[in-house]
């Protein structure tokens, strides 16, 4: 079995691949009160890295001060954005990292369950995971009172089975709850009303991983990578057209430009930031910042040189949304499948540019009018790349006199 | 097993899941809003379509239907909620702090027309041959968006095949809008659980278990589907082709029978509010039409219930007197065919407390074949008997195997509300302005409590009518003959009566109090069934059950839409038109009074009677028929 | 199907029901682990699991049918599952998608003959920094070539 191209534990980075060893942070936890922990979580203003970038230390707060007997911590390991695999990595080479996160956001919200939903797709880390658990137990870090303490909180794996869409976390209540994979009405939110019915937090595993170093090291360090709003560092998997694809931690606030360099790509033509639901950057913006306020992504680059084409690309972001779509509300339904009509038009060379121009306007009603997260950023590469690359695909497909009809 | 309710809707899909405050007035209980520059004052947790709809502000809906859940899918409702990127569901975002929200801003409306053209690009169906021309909830968006061409292209040919497999119920895929009302109506509102949701993205339909055909799963024809499907999706068979044939043909004798549940809604397909009863006018119509003789169910609803009625006493002597265990109690009524087809496929083991007794459509039919026939020597064979009914499952029950006890089928046609209203129009006859004229002999008016059938508890009234009257010679104790603790909506209705100073012949039920129980909708009767199993009905003697929620007026096969303000003055209407009627017992009907003399002379329960008005049921399968 | 196997089968299904629960929560679970051993889940496991967390059976079956690992027909012994998303298509997984099909004789969506393997696309499979990749009844293989392919699927002929 390959993994990624770089060595396991000789990764380096600034926080996430930086030193740890495993139980320190749940030492580290279990001497400070519940609002310290949320106070240093606020202080390092950690944003959530599965793509939302929702303010995590909001979500613990609000399921910390609220009272029910049952409250869930979940850990969303259904990565399934395309372009993305740095979970995978996490999970394979660092569990102490995530799991020790685990524990502590129990111990900080007041959770005694925590919940990974691993996609179906990784099935083979599974065991791998339960026996790392189950040295977790053997060392009293999870299990009944935690380290001599009067905290218990165990966590249970659950294996999903194949839906992207059930990485929206409320589409990922719904599946563990024994309904189809379909995203909920929110307000209330699940911090409110979630698995269950209980209060429940559903972070991304690299979110849970960044935890323990945060309070280890407390949240100022923490804030020290980055930029203002985009603090800390982040987990970018690069793939594509580069000669050294892989798993790289980096400081927010780097330009495109540089990471392309990192990554020894050349001839670049585009980059795919955020997967499918991101937006394809062309040679023009390659000075962009990645981070919250400008290129936004849950990790996944993909780089894509002089020889690729473009309108193929972008058909094949079209389909994955088709065929990913959970299917509930009507704009992602049937929007996502006029998009992809509209790019097996342009293939075609049978279109007209005032229908491609409703398309677009599709798609910005997509944006704002559908239930989840799928919907809403489906039509960003149909968007981008056809505004950005209109040169290449309308000239060479044909047909570029506005037809009538 | 457990009997647990596995509900299957979060707890984000119920309506109201934010917890309201206790008092409204008190601190926290109001929030402010401002929809589009009007200050507004809603309770907490009041979503924003509701206080849209109470402040007349108007908001497009599909999805949402006030019996159901919540399910904020198809996106028509979205408004602009200030502070929020993305537009929300009216219909499902609860209000629990100061909004400011726009119902119609630029983007608002360039959304929802969006939606409406995205529906339409899918939904393969003409309007001009459509079941639902005129009454058609994306027909009636589309108007109101003014829509003028298919922006994102239409589908000329149908990408499913139209599933015609059940006598009761059509689904026609291609109409499919997707809104998952049916699936709401059977899952959550009937707890039936034949419809869901099957695959996934734009491959997703509404399918049965294994998308096998209707009539091979668990559907009981109650319709309530059909009732709430926006488009024609899904409907009822409508058989009123062949009803114009038996018409047209000179040859055939053709009769109807019209129940009271639809006298009480037709005119709502006319335009008129509901709540008014077109009993006499709906005569003059269907003589009008063609049909040779018009009949009133309420006659055989009487006669069902001296049957029922005394075999209930029966039973009661059975098992007070010679404590014949064999014997069940409590009874259950047997009228509702969506009832029966329930407890078939879902408490097959006990069937042995339904009552024998045919519902009143199946009796008449009986009854036209062979007493009727026989008074007017005509020949049955030319007979065609038409049943005017609320109810779908009716078509299923007038073609089940054993319902020919008169030598020919029984009932040949069960026909909606919605179904004898489009046979009406095709006549060019408007109905609210009909003549009112009576029934036809030999069946004549019938009583109240035949009439008060309709609505949920009006058999256990009537039956009671009788039942204490037979057993204590006296009345029953309530003003005006108005049981109360029977009417209603409330779910499961519990009361009880008692019987002192019983006539010598029912001395045996002295000081007995007899128990009754009420139950409307088949969530309900599911409840009730599990207080069976669980032994809690030990002491009651003797329940109704009504498949459709409301009890038959609020039928699958009524007008729509259908809402619980309607249904409430569907039963007022009722109630009403029954407190005017001379006769308010079923024993005391003449006519039933005649045919017992003429026709069943070993009375009620003898040989003649069970072999016409009686009739047994089949256990059926658990998850497949 | 035999009594024999319904029996069996029902005793199967009703200790996954007391392993993880016996309420709906427990359908990923329980239908995951039938699909692991079967390959499918048939209509009497759908019955039965419907039966013994009291829900309806066409929820099952719906539940079944939103996910792709989870099927209602039965699935050859071999289960092939290629990534056609962006990272793996750019790297060839077009081409070695059809040299598989060649190589077994059947489509991708479909079974061999002898029932031994189905081939089925699937989507990112998070191995795009060693694409192309496949899934082989659960198993994954990255860094895929044509020969590679060929000689992995020569083992499950």
């Amino acid at each position: 079995m390959s993994t990624s191209a770089v060595n396991p534990k000789k990764r380096t980075g600034p926080v996430i691949f930086s030193e740890y060893n495993s139980g320190d942070g749940i030492k580290k936890a279990f001497s400070l009160k519940r609002e310290d922990i949320l106070f240093e979580l606020k202080e390092s203003k950690l944003k959530g890295r599965g793509g939302a970038g929702f303010p995590t230390s909001s979500k613990w707060m609000l399921t910390a001060a609220a009272t029910s007997e049952k409250k869930f911590l979940i850990c969303n390991a259904d990565e399934g954005e395309p372009g993305t695999f740095k979970d995978r990595v996490l999970l394979q080479e660092y569990p102490e990292l995530v799991f020790d996160g685990m524990v502590i956001g129990g111990y900080t919200i007041g959770a005694k369950y925590g919940i990974v939903y691993l996609r179906g797709e990784y099935e083979y880390i599974y065991e791998s995971l339960q026996s790392y658990l189950q040295s977790m137990r053997k060392r009293n870090f999870l299990g009944n009172n935690i380290l001599g303490s009067n905290f218990s909180f165990d966590i249970k794996i659950h294996l999903g089975a194949g839906a992207y869409v059930c990485g929206e976390e409320t589409a990922l209540i719904e599946s563990l709850e024994g309904e189809r994979g379909e995203p909920r009405n929110r307000p209330p939110y699940p911090v409110n009303t979630g698995y269950m019915g209980y209060p429940t937090v559903v972070n991304n595993v690299e979110t849970l991983a960044a935890v323990p170093h945060i309070v280890c090291k407390s949240g100022k360090w923490f804030k020290k990578f980055g930029t203002d709003k985009s603090t800390g560092s982040k987990l970018f998997s690069v793939s594509g057209d580069c000669n050294k694809p892989g798993v790289y931690e980096l400081p927010w606030g780097i330009t495109i430009r540089e990471l392309l360099n990192i990554v020894e790509a050349e001839n670049t033509k585009a980059v795919q930031v955020g997967g499918a639901s991101g937006i394809c950057i062309p040679k023009s913006g390659f000075d962009r910042k990645l981070g919250y306020e400008d290129a936004a992504t849950g990790g996944s680059v993909i780089v894509f040189n002089e020889k690729r084409n473009m309108l193929q690309v972008l058909k094949n972001f079209m389909e994955f949304f088709v065929e990913e779509s959970c299917g509930q509300c009507t704009p992602c339904r049937i929007g996502n499948v006029k998009l992809l009509e509209g790019v097996e038009k342009i293939e075609k060379g049978n279109y007209t540019f005032s229908y491609i121009n409703t398309l677009k306007e599709l798609g910005n009603t997509m944006k704002v009018a559908s239930k989840c997260g799928l919907g809403q950023s489906s039509p960003n590469s149909f968007i981008s790349i056809l505004e950005n690359f209109k040169d290449e695909i309308f000239k060479s497909n044909g047909a570029n006199n506005d037809r009538v009809g | 097993m457990t009997e647990s309710d596995n509900i299957r809707v979060p707890v984000s899909q119920q309506p109201h899941s934010v917890t309201k405050s206790k008092k409204e007035n008190g601190i926290g209980g109001l929030v402010s809003v401002q929809i589009n520059e009007k200050a507004v004052m809603v309770p907490l947790g009041t979503t924003i379509l509701e206080a849209c709809r109470k402040n007349q502000i108007h908001i497009p809906t599909l999805c949402h239907h006030e019996d159901l859940c919540l399910a904020g899918l198809c996106r028509i409702c979205v408004v602009d909620v200030e502070g929020m990127k993305t537009l929300q569901a009216a219909c499902s975002f609860p209000i629990t702090s100061p909004l400011k929200i726009h119902t119609s801003t630029p983007m608002v409306r360039k959304a929802r027309r969006h939606i409406i053209d995205l529906i339409l690009s899918e939904h393969c169906g003409e309007c001009y041959s459509c079941i639902r021309n005129g009454n058609c909830e994306l027909q009636a968006l589309a108007k109101e968006y003014g829509v003028d061409g298919y922006r994102f292209g239409h589908v000329e040919q149908p990408r499913y095949s139209v599933d015609r497999s059940s006598v009761s119920v059509i689904r026609d895929l291609n109409k499919c809008i997707l809104c998952r009302r049916c699936i709401r109506t059977c899952i959550d509102l009937q707890e039936v659980g034949v419809l869901e949701a099957i695959d996934r993205g734009d491959k997703t339909h509404i399918g049965t278990f294994l998308d096998k055909p209707l009539a091979d799963v668990i559907c009981i024809n109650c319709g309530q589907c059909t009732n709430r499907c926006p488009t024609a999706a899904l409907s009822t068979n409508d058989p009123s082709d062949e009803i114009w044939e038996a018409i047209d043909n000179p040859n055939k004798h053709v009769v109807i029978q019209t129940a009271p549940s639809p006298r009480a809604a037709i005119g709502e397909e006319f335009g008129v509010a509901p709540g008014k009863s077109f009993t006499g006018e709906l005569n003059s119509a269907l003589k009008r039409i063609g049909f040779d003789k018009v009949f009133d169910t309420n006659f055989t609803a009487d006669l069902t219930i001296i049957e029922e009625g005394t075999e209930l006493l029966n039973r009661l002597k059975k098992v007070l007197v010679n404590c014949d265990t064999s014997v069940k109690l409590p009874q259950f009524t047997s009228c509702s065919p969506g009832w029966i087809k329930f407890i078939e496929h879902f408490y097959p083991e006990y069937l042995d407390y339904l009552s024998t007794a045919k519902s009143p459509q199946q009796m008449f039919g009986a009854v036209i074949k062979t007493f009727y026939a026989k008074e007017t020597g005509i020949n049955p064979d030319d007979i065609v008997t038409v049943a005017l009914m609320p109810c779908s499952a009716k078509k299923f029950e007038c073609n089940r195997p054993e319902m020919n006890s008169s030598g020919y089928k029984d009932v040949d046609f069960g026909l909606t509300t919605r179904e004898m209203a489009t046979m009406i129009k095709e006549a060019g006859i408007y109905l609210p302005e009909m003549p009112k004229t009576g029934f036809d002999d030999p069946f004549g008016e019938a009583s109240g409590a035949g009439l008060i059938f309709g609505a949920t508890g009006g058999v256990m009234e009537a039956a009671l009518r009788t039942v204490y009257e037979l057993v204590t010679g006296r009345e029953v104790p309530f003003k005006n003959l108005n049981i109360e603790p029977c009417r209603g909506f409330e779910g499961i209705k519990q009361a009880s009566v008692k019987l002192e100073n019983c006539v010598n012949e029912y001395s045996f039920l002295e000081g007995v109090d007899l128990k009754f129980l009420v139950a409307h909708g088949t969530a309900n009767a599911k409840k009730v069934m599990q207080m069976l199993k669980r032994g809690e009905l030990n002491d009651v003697h003797f329940v109704e059950i009504m498949a459709c929620p409301g009890g038959c007026l609020g039928g699958g096969g009524q007008p729509i839409p259908t809402s619980a303000e309607i249904r409430r003055k569907r039963a007022q209407a009722i109630y009403e038109e029954e407190a005017s009627l001379p006769i308010r017992k079923s024993h005391e009907n003449p006519y039933v009074k005649y045919i017992y003399e003429r026709f069943l002379t070993e009375g009620p329960c003898g040989k003649l009677s069970h072999k016409l008005l009686h009739t047994h049921y089949t256990k059926r399968g658990r998850f497949i028929s | 199907m035999l009594t024999l196997e319904k029996n069996s089968l029902s005793e199967e299904i009703e200790e996954l029901v007391s392993l993880y629960g016996e309420n709906r929560g427990s359908l990923l679970e329980i239908l995951g682990a039938i699909e692991k051993k079967y390959g499918y889940i048939s209509e009497f496991a759908q019955q039965e699991v419907a039966r013994l967390l009291n829900i309806h059976p066409v929820e099952v079956y719906s539940f079944i049918s939103f996910f792709s690992f989870l099927h209602s027909k039965p699935q050859g012994r071999n289960m092939v599952r290629m990534c056609k998303t962006i990272a793996c298509n750019m790297k060839g997984a077009d081409n070695i998608s059809a040299v598989i099909e060649k190589e077994l004789g059947i489509k991708f969506g479909e079974t061999t003959k002898n029932r031994r393997v189905t081939l089925e696309y699937t989507n990112c499979l998070g191995m795009c920094d060693c694409a192309p990749a496949m899934l082989v009844n659960g198993k994954i293989y990255t860094n895929l070539d044509v020969e590679k392919a060929i000689k992995i699927i020569n083992e499950l002929k």
